[in-house]
Order: structure tokens, then sequence, then C-alpha cells
């Protein structure tokens, strides 16, 4: 056979039982305080400070980092559990996720210990929130386009440039960003960008928010002027980013996140159509409940593995991009759905509502942290036809 | 892909390789493959994997005959195989010793009863069941008005209305008329006509993965010598994401199905989340197969439309296995009516629990 995929039926260990109860109790809770309404996925106005914190508490972030760093030293499959349960709640993860899922893991790869002992434990504990400072005016899909440039200079490095998109860069404390060191060579058009450490919130950075179709400002535009990065906030190989760009991916790309963005709505439908739905709305919810399953088994395969310390790039490329033109799909099938669904249901109105936010959400899923696009040319790689 | 990780399969693999090469089936004007193949695969035992020892079979365990389906579906197998298992499997359940030779199931849909009559005789009719012509004995689920019980039933006792599917492999009408079976005893305690058209879901959702498997690898290498405008065309993007996205219908149906199997071999009864397991398999492998083919076929151009080449062995078997047990929309709809029924906060937990 050509190609290697694999997708082994991973069920999750007993003690993700336990920990599931948990994390819904704690939920529970926190909707019961009024923290968040799960029937609102649109949340822009909470301030989830002091949720993060307690989710921090409840040791559910760095959860499979080393205990040294103030990780809880738990599995692949634990952390699964704890992601899913907060999607599928809709809970406000804003201020930790991106920490959690991707820039801790690079931290702990690559930053020097001492700043790994500084900075890891806030995030487990819920403190500080990352952003992601890769895409630029001119720089999206072809990464290696970038031109923030770093200069060096005595002690450290000067950055001059813009950073667009950036994910919650007006709430973050720091950001993981790719920056110019050298120009690319003819040989290798990659060479040339470094991974650094910036501290936000520092003379030199500004943030202007960006209005999004849905209404929230959630990402930014981050301008460097001449702001100064010191010489131990260099993550790994000066002008080697490439290197270390590809293996975390997999991580960020199969996770539950990857098909659960708009899945309320399909409980709203469930819900409006009632216990006794007609042929057509019950063919169309088994049909996607299959589909969901389908997705969240190939996505419970891709944590297995990585548990297993096996690098599944092409098939975590393969989740992202079915899960991803699924949910962005999703509110379409569930308004042709509900189409004939009686107007005086009563849950009407939040299904109208939240069908509002989720189509103007849907097309951002299959752009952001990669476009199907790009995904596609990694699987094909994968399956050595580039 | 998945490489077979017991002996069991291995077994299978090799005697597929050896004598149920695609090119030289789809040659063999007169069938003359089709004798050696069944012999070798019933001196493996393999037809008879899931029929415990005691009742004449070679008593695999429920994985092991799970991952000859995956194989069979690999090679696009057209022989009574997975339908001789089937109904071993199923004879087994009332502890019925397996006959030699091939046998098929009835009833092979949800719309079809068959009723075992006071007198111990069968009445009813099954359609679309595979491979009822070229089979020996029928393994009959019947319902007396109070219960299911299982027959064994010599084909030549029934009425056989040849008819072939998609795939050109017989999908025939039976009728039961006044039949009296060799065999009939009770199934055991909750043992339906669910729990069979589900096993037959996993089959035909494994061997659809399969069939999806090699349609990818084939049209990968396809791809990657066939030249256009001066380029092989993998080349082309447009050509290489649509091989992405078999990748992934693939991929889909793959987890799926292997999902299902594994969750049948752990249950200790066909409960709600076995039947979300099994009825998404067919659906998810059911649309795969679809989306799949015609990739492939799209990759080949017009050599693939040929009678010639290996390809249609594999696409027109998935997209006729669709139909087996229960086609996509059927199980879709018996799904939603369960979630539906379990009510909109009871949907997370369900999938979760798998
Ligand atoms: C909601 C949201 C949040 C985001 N958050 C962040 C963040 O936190 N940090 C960050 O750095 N970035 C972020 N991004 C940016 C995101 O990573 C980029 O939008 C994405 O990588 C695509 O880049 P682009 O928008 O410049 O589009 P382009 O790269 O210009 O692409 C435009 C179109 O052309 C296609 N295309 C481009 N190249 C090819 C090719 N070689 N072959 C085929 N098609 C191609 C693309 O697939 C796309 O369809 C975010 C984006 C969104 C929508």
């Amino acid at each position: 056979m050509t190609a290697a995929l694999r997708f082994d039926p991973i069920r999750l260990p007993p003690e993700c039982v336990k920990l599931r109860e948990e994390v819904r109790a704690f939920l529970a809770e926190e909707i019961a305080a009024g923290t968040f309404d799960p029937h609102q996925p649109k949340r822009e106005d909470i301030d989830a400070r002091e949720f993060s914190r307690r989710v921090g508490a409840k040791g559910w972030l760095g959860m499979t980092w080393p205990k040294k760093y103030g990780g809880h030293e738990r599995t692949f499959l634990e952390r699964y559990v704890v992601t899913e349960e907060m999607r599928v709640a809709n809970a406000p993860t804003r201020r930790f996720f991106v920490a959690d899922r991707q820039s801790g893991p690079v931290l702990i790869k690559y930053a020097p210990e001492h700043i790994k002992m500084e900075i890891l434990p806030r995030i487990c504990r819920g403190e500080i929130c990352f952003a992601i400072g890769m895409s630029e005016p001119n720089s999206g899909s072809d990464l290696f386009a970038a031109k923030t440039k770093a200069t060096k200079t005595d002690g450290g490095w000067l950055i001059n440039g813009t950073k667009i998109w950036t994910s919650s860069a007006h709430i973050a404390d720091y950001m993981i960003a790719i920056f110019r060191t050298s120009p690319s060579t003819k040989e290798n058009r990659r060479h040339g960008l470094t991974q650094f450490l910036v501290k936000m919130k520092q003379p030199g950075i500004q943030v202007n928010p960006i209005g999004q179709i849905t209404g929230q400002f959630e990402f930014n535009e981050v301008v460097f002027t001449d702001h100064f990065i010191p010489d131990d906030h260099v993550l790994g190989e000066i002008d080697g980013a490439w290197k270390q760009a590809t293996s975390e991916l997999a991580y960020e790309r199969s996770g539950p996140e990857r098909f659960l963005e708009t899945y309320y709505v399909l409980t709203e439908l469930v819900r409006a159509v009632g216990k006794n739905p007609d042929t057509r709305s019950a063919e169309g919810i088994g049909r996607l409940v299959a589909q969901l399953h389908t997705m969240r088994r190939m996505s419970v395969s891709v944590a297995g593995m990585l548990q297993a310390g096996k690098e599944p790039v092409v098939e975590a490329a393969i989740v992202k991009d079915i899960g991803t033109i699924w949910e962005q799909a999703l509110p379409h099938r569930v308004r042709d759905l509900a189409a004939f669904v009686d107007a005086d249901v009563s849950n009407h109105e939040t299904l109208d509502k939240q069908l509002d936010f989720a189509t103007k959400t849907a097309p951002k899923l299959t752009i952001q942290g990669g476009t199907t696009e790009v995904l596609r040319g990694i699987i094909a790689r994968g399956l050595g036809l580039r | 892909m998945a490489e077979s990780d017991n002996i069991v399969a291995e077994t299978a693999e090799k005697i597929f390789a050896d004598l149920a090469d695609a090119q030289t089936i789809n040659r063999d004007k007169d069938g003359s493959w089709k004798t050696p193949l069944w012999t070798a695969l019933n001196e493996a035992g393999l037809p008879l994997s899931w029929v415990p020892e005691d009742c004449n079979g070679s008593g695999a365990s429920l994985a092991d005959g799970f991952s000859v389906l995956s194989s069979a579906g690999r090679f696009a197998v057209a022989v009574p195989l997975a339908e001789t298992m089937l109904a071993g499997w199923l004879l087994a359940q009332a502890r019925i010793a397996s006959p030699e030779g091939a046998m098929t199931v009835a009833p092979a849909g949800p719309r079809d009863r068959i009723t075992l009559n006071a007198d111990g005789s069968l009445t009813g009719r099954a359609r679309g069941v595979p491979f009822a012509k070229e089979a020996a004995h029928l393994a009959v689920l019947a319902h007396d008005g109070k219960g299911w019980s299982i027959a064994l039933v010599d084909a030549k006792s029934c009425r056989t209305d040849a008819s072939l599917n998609l795939g050109g492999d017989n999908s025939d009408t039976v009728t039961f008329n006044n039949t009296k079976p060799l065999t009939a005893k009770p199934a055991p305690k909750g043992f339906d006509q669910n729990t069979l058209l589900l096993m037959g879901c996993v089959a035909r959702s494994l061997q659809i993965a399969g069939a999806l498997e090699s349609m990818l690898d084939i049209s990968v290498r396809y791809s990657n010598e066939r030249v256009a405008f001066e380029k092989k065309i993998s080349k082309f993007q447009a050509v290489q994401h649509n091989l992405a996205k078999l990748a992934g219908e693939a991929a889909a149906a793959l987890a799926a199905a292997t999902s299902a199997a594994d969750s049948i071999v752990n249950a200790t009864s066909f409960d709600d989340a076995v039947f979300l397991e099994a009825a998404a398999a067919k659906i998810r492998c059911a649309e795969a197969a679809e989306k799949g083919a015609a990739i492939a076929h799209q990759v080949h151009g017009a050599i693939g439309f040929t009678i010639e080449h290996i390809l249609h062995r594999y696409t027109l078997r998935a997209l006729a296995w669709r139909d087996d047990f229960g086609n996509e929309s059927h199980w879709a709809v018996e799904l939603g009516k369960m979630v539906a029924a379990r009510g909109a906060d009871e949907l997370w937990p369900l999938v979760a629990s798998r």
C-alpha cells in the first residue's frame, strides 16, 4: 500500500470516565453561578479571568506537562476529555486555550530552563494568556514570506513590522511569534526566520483590534516599533524556525475543537424536532450524528497515537480537513432540517439566534490555523504526490 | 494501510494475494479463478471463522474474523466469504452446527421478515440476499409471533430468483413457501433482526473501508504514472486535492468501521452504544463509498471506465455493499429516531461514551 494511514480504535481509558464527571460537575456549577450561558456561543463580553484560574486550580491546564513546570503528567487522552467537555458546554476557554494547547508545548521544547520555570507554572494556574504571531499582511498561507524583522542589538533584538489576525493579542500577556533574522537563501526559501517569546503590554508594541463579521473583536493587528526582546527569549535555533514549525501542528490540528465549534446547533435542532421527528428530520439528524461520531473516533485515535509518541501528521491534517468542513456546513444543514419545525416550539428563538451566529462563524473555520487548501497539500505530500 | 496484526488475517491476505488478484480475475472470462480461491479459503477454515470448534468451525475470535473482512474488502473478494462467516455466526448463536460449503443469511434487509409457522415450516420472502444462488445452505432468522428462532435451511428447499448487484455479484430473492428447515432453535434472549442486520452492517462497513483503501492506493499509483501536459498528473494541485479528499473518505470509513467492529468485540449486549457504532459505520462508509468512488474514477479518466481496468471491481462493489443489511438512509432514520427519543441533552453523553 502506498499510503500508511492508521486510525486504530483507541478508547478512552477508565480514568477518563471519572474525570469527565468531574469536568461536567465543575461546568454545571459555573453555569449555575452565571459565569457563562451554555446556549450562548457568542461570548466576547465575558471576562473569563477568574474562570481561567479556577480551571487551573482544578489541574486542567498543562495536564500533560512535567510536574516541575506546574504540569500534572497526565495523558493526552485525559486532556482530550477536558477539552471536549469545555467545548460542548460553550465554556469561555479563549483566555487559556492557546497557551495550553500550543504555546506551552513550544516553550517546553525550545525555551531556556529559567523561562520555563517562570512561565509554565503561570499557564498551569490559568493566570496568563498567549497569542500566536505568524500571519502578516503579506504572509498568510505562505508563512515563509514573513518580513517582520528582528535586528541584533546589545543583549537582544529589536523588532519592527506588523503581525495581523493575531487572536487574543488584545488580552494576551505573551505571544510566540516568528520574525525574520536573515534573508531567505536561494537554496532554502524557508531559511531566516526565528521563533521568539514576546512579552506583550511593553513599549514598542501597539495592538489594534479588528472587527469580524460576527460582530466580535477577537483578532488584531500588532505593530512592532523598535520593540526590544532579550536574547534569552529566542526559542530554538536562530534562522531555523522552519524546522520547528511543523511538529506541534499535530496537536493543534486534530483536537475536538476542530469539529465541535458549531456543535450547539445540532443539540438545539434535536430539541426542536422533539421526541417523534418526521422521517426527513430523523434521517438528517442520523447522518449528522454518524458523521460526528466518526470524526470523534478519528480524533481520539490521533490523540491516542500522540500519547504513544507517534507523529501522525497526515492523520491529524485529515481530521482537521474533514472536521472543519463538517462544522462549517453544520449550520446550513441544521437550517435545512429546521425548515419545517413548528414555529411555536419553545426553543425556536434560541435555535434561530444560534444559527445566525454559527452561520457567521462558519467561514473562518476552514481558514484559521491553515486553510483547507494548505491541509490538502500536507495530505498530498503524505500520499507521496509532491 | 492497516497491516494485518494477526495470523488469521495474514493467512487470508496471503490467499487473496495469491488467488484473488484483481487483474487475473478481471481477465478471466469463465470464472475459473473461483474454485481454487474458495478451496483455499475453506482449507484455511476461514468461512467458518466465527463458528466454535464444537459446531464444526475454526473458532477464531470475532476480532480475527473482522480483520479477515477488512482484507476481503481490500481485495474486493467476490465469493461468499463474508456471507458464510455471518451465517456461521448466526447459527452458532443457537448452537446449530455449520454444514460444509457456502452459506448466506436471510433476511438481509430491514423490510423483509420470515415467519416460523406452528408446524415448524418457514414462510416469507427475503430480497437482496447476497450470493444466495451460490449458497448450499441458508441461515435464517425467523419470528413465530412470540420470539425469534434461528434455522438452517437447505438452499434447494426454497425458491431463489437470481439477480445481480451493481458489482455483478449475486443478490437474489429467496422465497420460503412452507419450507421445512433442517434445524430450527430459539435465538438467544435479546437477539432480534436488528442484531443480525447490525452485524451485517459492520461486515459491509469493513469491506467498503477496505475497498476504499485499495481505491486510494490504485489512484495514487496511477496519478504518479499518467502524464498529461508533459507532467505527471499527480503534480496538478486539483488532482492532489481530489486524492487528499479520497484519503479523507478512506480514513473516515476505516475509522468508523474498525471502531464499530471493536465495539462489537467488546460488547456484552447490542445496546444503544453498539447501535450508534454499527449504524454510524454503515452510514458513514456508504457516504464515503459514493464520494470516494467518484474521485477514484475522476483521477483515472477514461481508462477507469473500461471493463478491462480493475478499478470497477472496487468502486462498484463498494457502492453495491451500501445496499446490504439496510442502506444508509434506513439506518440514518433509525439513528435519528433513537437520538430524538433520548432527547437533546443525551446526545453528547452518548457520543462521548464511545
Ligand atoms: C478567525 C481567525 C483567527 C486567526 N488567528 C490567527 C492567529 O492567532 N495568529 C496568526 O498568526 N494567524 C491567525 N489567523 C490567520 C490565518 O492563519 C490565515 O488567515 C491563514 O493562514 C490564511 O492566510 P491568508 O488569510 O493570508 O490567506 P492567503 O494565504 O492569502 O490565502 C487566500 C486563499 O488562497 C489560497 N491559497 C494560498 N496559497 C495557496 C496554495 N499554495 N495553493 C492553493 N491555494 C492557496 C488559500 O487556501 C485561501 O483560500 C487567523 C485567521 C482567522 C480567520
